[in-house]
């Protein structure tokens, strides 16, 4: 409990310093209010709901994939988001932001469902394979959107959704992620249905679940918060790699009492990883992903090369 | 009772079992043997529905493999694979907690609590109940698995090769324990004298075909290993009971 307490007071104080941070001094401008609640609340909202969606939907593909080295920013879910938002930028411009978010939803998972296709015929002998294929493949789709993007003149367009950060995020231009938030919260009534999908399809259908049902509502739910990500603030890897790698290793795999850490962790993590980003070189901003990356990684090893503890 | 009628399965071009008609009765363990490569886990994987049937049918008293929906089939039959998968980051409770699955869904209730404290007492798996599979040693693991199986409370078990791993008190004791659960339970093993020590029924199969099916004493002859295993091994009675000098 005493822990619980300390790790949400040390979220509201980088919460408070995410609202302090920027290049508009708060206490000397008298639009300050506005300021607030056009730019900086946003702002800390989108990242908290980022890092928590990210990290939820690392944890989730790792069960679903049986692997503990695939998250879907590098393994061709995000690339088919940026492929959907690509694709309705040229077919469709005046397309509404719905119909948008619909459509890179569904090539999100049409690229994750070619994603597990292929991961299954991987020996499974080789762990490792699993994810070097996955690099591959997110690249290749994502050489594919880049490649279109250049004939097409639009590159410029498609670097926002390719290189994630939080510097364009405004009131009236990031509200969708509240869907994201709202589909990664939902998947936690999964929790224990995807906690066995995790020990295999044999386990699975001995305990009578429907093996292949469980595996496409994952796959929807990393599909959709990825897609809104992306929409919104464009691509960020490692939140859902580094983060529930960190998790299960400290407490394990069992989600249903993870995945509520797992959330917290990567919703800190990436709100760190912001203001630092915001501050380091002052007044311009280094993107999140680039210093998530760095922290993030630094930690992970860290983590693998002390010994695991017995007892949780 | 399970019935087996006419199952034929093949993989690719090869038969992997052809014809194969067993009846398995209600109550008592039921010993399978059989050289490696016989179809004795095909067989198990069949009866359980973790592959879909090709031909003939298979019942499990009144539900039939195939029609029977799976979640009705988990509280009627449990299956502890040959080579479980790897381990996940789960505690020893955890894993044996989702025993109780098929009967919750969901959040369990009082009774299920009781049923998986039961089970650990009765596994002896107290002092390991808070530890994580993956920092088990392979036997303790093995033990966890069973247990989870135990805490399905199904009226049958199939069990492959489940003395994998485990030495000679956790083998017997383990084996004793399925005698006393009172439950149908068929076992796959490699140690012709554990299952003429512990089984009513000994089924033995070779190259997909049910070889031989009866009591300890009728199957396990010196003839019945040459012909099976391709091996000649002297049988003594003890007890009443045959067994292989090796
Ligand atoms: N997926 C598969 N693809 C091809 N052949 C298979 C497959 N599964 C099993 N077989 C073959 O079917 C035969 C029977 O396999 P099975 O696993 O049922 O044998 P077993 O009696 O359990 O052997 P063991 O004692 O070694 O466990 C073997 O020859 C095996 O090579
Ligand atoms: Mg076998």
């Amino acid at each position: 409990m005493l822990r619980v307490f300390w790790a949400a007071f040390a979220l509201l104080i980088l919460c408070l310093l995410s609202l302090g941070v920027g290049v508009i001094d708060l206490t000397a401008d008298a639009k300050a209010w506005q300021v607030l609640v056009i730019s900086r609340v946003p702002r800390t909202i989108a990242v908290l709901i980022t890092g928590a969606g990210l990290a939820i939907c690392g944890a989730i593909m790792q069960m679903l994939v049986r692997n503990r080295f695939v998250e879907p920013m590098t393994s061709g879910t995000g690339q088919g988001a940026a492929l959907g938002i690509l694709l309705v930028t040229l077919f469709a411009p005046q397309a509404s932001i719905f119909v948008k978010m619909v459509l890179a939803s569904a090539t999100a998972l049409g690229s994750s469902l070619g994603f597990l296709a292929i991961v299954r015929r991987l020996p499974p002998t080789q762990p490792l394979l699993v994810p070097l294929v996955g690099i591959i493949y997110g690249g290749i789709i994502g050489a594919g959107v880049t490649y279109v993007a250049f004939q097409a003149d639009l590159l410029q367009y498609i670097d926002v959704w390719m290189n994630g950060e939080f510097s364009g995020v405004l009131q009236g231009r990031y509200e969708l992620l509240w869907v994201a938030a709202i589909v990664a919260a939902a998947s936690y009534f999964a929790a224990d249905q995807f906690a066995i999908v995790g020990m295999g399809r044999v386990a699975s259908v001995n305990l009578g679940l429907n093996y292949g049902q469980v595996v496409l509502i994952g796959l929807v739910a990393i599909s959709v918060v990825t897609a809104l990500t992306v929409v919104t603030v464009g691509m960020i890897p490692f939140v859902g790699l580094v983060v529930p790698n960190i998790i299960s290793r400290l407490y394990g795999e069992n989600l249903r009492t993870t995945l509520p850490v797992t959330a917290f962790t990567g919703a800190a993590f990436v709100l760190a990883s912001d203001i630092l980003g915001r501050l380091l070189r002052y007044p311009y901003e280094i993107p999140v992903g680039t210093v998530f990356g760095i922290i993030g990684t630094g930690v992970f090893l860290w983590l693998l090369y002390v010994p695991r503890r017995h007892v949780p | 009772m399970i019935k087996v009628s006419h199952v034929t399965h093949r993989i690719g071009g090869a038969t992997i079992l052809s014809d194969v008609s067993v009846e398995l009765a209600a109550g008592g363990v039921t010993a399978l043997i059989g050289p490696n490569g016989a179809g004795k886990s095909t067989l198990l994987s069949l009866i359980a529905r973790l592959i879909p049937l090709q031909s003939g049918s298979i019942t499990v008293d009144d539900l039939t493999i195939g029609a029977c929906p799976s979640d009705v089939l988990a509280r009627k039959l449990a299956i502890l694979p040959q080579s479980a998968d790897a381990a996940p980051r789960l505690t020893v409770r955890d894993l044996v907690s989702f025993g109780r699955y098929p009967y919750h869904k969901g959040r369990g209730t009082e009774e299920d609590a009781q049923i998986v404290a039961q089970t650990l007492h009765r596994f002896g798996l107290n002092d390991l109940a808070g530890r994580q599979l993956d920092t088990l040693s392979g036997g303790q693991r093995q033990r966890a698995q069973v247990a989870m199986i135990h805490a399905q409370s199904t009226d049958y078990v199939l069990l492959d090769e489940p003395l994998n791993n485990l030495d000679i008190a956790a083998s017997r004791s383990l084996m004793r324990m399925l005698r006393a659960l009172g439950r149908t339970v068929v076992i796959v093993l490699h140690d012709i004298n554990y299952a003429s020590s512990y089984a009513d029924q000994i089924v033995a199969m070779k190259d997909g075909r049910i070889h031989a099916v009866g009591t300890p004493a009728d199957v396990v002859t010196e003839d019945l290993l040459a012909d099976v295993f391709g091996t000649r091994a002297t049988v003594h009675q003890i007890d009443g009971r045959p067994l292989v000098q090796v």
